[in-house]
């Protein structure tokens, strides 16, 4: 079957489950929930690690206009300033700025909450434009919650310093999930989502590496080529965990994996622990592993070795390891502006990457002799959050 | 491949679905009362209590690692890697 008749069916039969999900939701309601508190978030972001340094401000709004209907508003900015190995093996240190932008809205209906967004991503050579969708039903005397979403997303693809080249992609997600009360301390969810891509999903300035021996360095380079579609199918288990003595712990496992043969688990536990009525403290470890791509390798044995050819080190087989902490300060009232209760936070996270089969070409060594890439990255956010 | 994905997500959504459907319909009770649920609504609790930071790990680990969804984000693409 053609992809586009999949995409097509699989809309259709989203629409159908909806519209089914969305009758039943309105005739069973008996009691009604509420929208969240009306917040502001103001958010600085930097990471720092293996040649590349990002940061930038962030903004989150969420405002009530009436008792059933939520607006939001996102602000995101990246500026990237990059110098990394791939960068460093074959062409020269660049910097740019993407901005990301986000319009929601959400109702509440009873116990049902719809929410839709519009989001688009802008770089100089990207531009991502996607919509989302999800209703989320509370039943069972408000123990289960269930969830559907859809989203879609259109992405324009841009070469710098080559006017003619012009690419695309679709993705298309579709997601479900039911989170269960079991006991009076405890939570547990399972989420499930499915990713299909379809187009140009290459990094249109990455290329691979092969074995020349026409030339004295004995290395050649070619652009890589990926395949035309992805399709990938995530699940996560999550639980969180309530302490006698009040403090929340959570941990939670997900299993991926998709059509370029790439497998991946991560597992994350944190834990949550108040000190009085002013700071949280918060800690995290996590950890990550995955398989590589079929078609990648870190030196092909001569140009053109196959058909899909791919030296993405994000594509190879490697794990990292993150360690997290975070402090919340909640600010007294009496120095609150009117009355709003207000939030500092700083949270900072250290992650190493191990990379199990991507060498380090910068390093000097004979072609394939070199040392196993790794690299450790800090990664910052200090924010001030704001309920009024 | 593309078919085998969504027969695959499209099952495990009618199957929640028609466990939410049936599971309203059968004679247990729910067994947390509204009234013992004040752990469950600590804001310590809440998964989602700083939802900026959270949107933010999630464009980390979607940038550097090849695994996505079931991240809590809506998803839509960038040219971050």
């Amino acid at each position: 079957m053609e992809q586009a008749e999949v995409v097509v069916a699989v809309i259709n039969s989203t629409m159908s489950i909806l519209v089914l999900f969305i009758w039943f939701l309105f005739s069973i309601s008996t009691y009604a929930a509420v929208l969240e508190k009306d917040r502001a978030d103001v958010l600085y972001h930097s990471y720092d690690g293996g040649g590349m340094k990002i940061d930038g401000p962030a903004i989150l709004l969420r405002k009530k206009a009436s008792e059933s209907v939520a607006l939001s508003a996102y602000y995101y900015v990246d500026t990237i300033s990059s110098a990394s190995v791939d960068v460093m093996s074959t062409a020269s240190p660049y910097s740019e700025e993407r901005i990301e932008g986000q319009l929601g809205i959400e109702y509440l209906h009873d116990k049902t909450m719809m929410a839709m967004s519009v989001r688009q991503s802008d770089e100089d050579d990207y531009l991502a434009k996607s919509v989302n969708f999800n209703i989320s039903q509370d039943t069972f005397g408000d123990l289960t919650n269930l969830s559907l979403g859809i989203a879609f997303s259109d992405n324009k693809i841009r070469r710098n310093g080559d006017d003619l080249f012009a690419e695309e992609s679709q993705q298309y997600r579709i997601r479900a999930g039911i989170s269960q009360i079991l006991t009076k301390d405890l939570i547990i969810a399972l989420n499930v989502e499915s990713v299909a891509d379809e187009g140009y999903l290459n990094n249109p300035y990455r290329t691979v590496r092969y074995i020349d021996t026409s030339v004295p360095a004995g290395v050649g380079y070619q652009s890589e080529v990926y395949p035309n579609t992805r399709n990938s199918f995530s699940t996560k288990l999550s639980a969180s965990y309530y302490l006698p003595y009040r403090a929340a712990l959570f941990l939670q496992y997900r299993y991926f994996s998709d059509s370029w043969q790439i497998d991946a688990n991560d597992i994350e536990l944190s834990y949550r622990h108040p000190f009085g009525k002013t700071v949280e403290l918060e800690l995290k470890v996590r950890y990550y592993q995955q398989s590589q791509a079929s078609f990648y390798s870190d030196l092909f044995p001569y140009q053109d070795a196959q058909n899909f050819l791919a030296r993405d080190k994000e594509l190879s087989d490697f794990d990292d390891i993150t360690l997290g902490v975070g402090v919340t300060y909640l600010i007294p009232k009496q120095f609150s502006i009117s009355d709003w209760h207000s939030e500092a936070s700083i949270q900072w996270d250290y992650i190493t990457f191990n990379y199990n089969n991507f060498k380090d070409p910068t390093a000097e060594a004979a072609v394939g002799e070199e040392p196993l890439y790794g690299f450790s990255t800090h990664v910052i956010r200090a924010f001030f959050s704001v309920y009024f | 491949m593309v078919a085998k994905y969504f027969t695959r997500a499209i099952f495990v959504v009618f199957t929640i679905s028609i466990l939410g459907l049936t599971g309203c319909a059968q004679p247990i009770e729910p067994w947390v009362k509204p009234y013992e649920r004040q752990h469950l609504a600590d804001p310590i609790m809440r998964t989602n209590r700083h939802p900026i930071a959270n949107m933010h790990v999630a464009h980390v680990y979607e940038a550097r690692e090849s695994a996505r969804g079931t991240d809590g984000t809506g998803g839509g693409g960038c040219g971050c890697n």
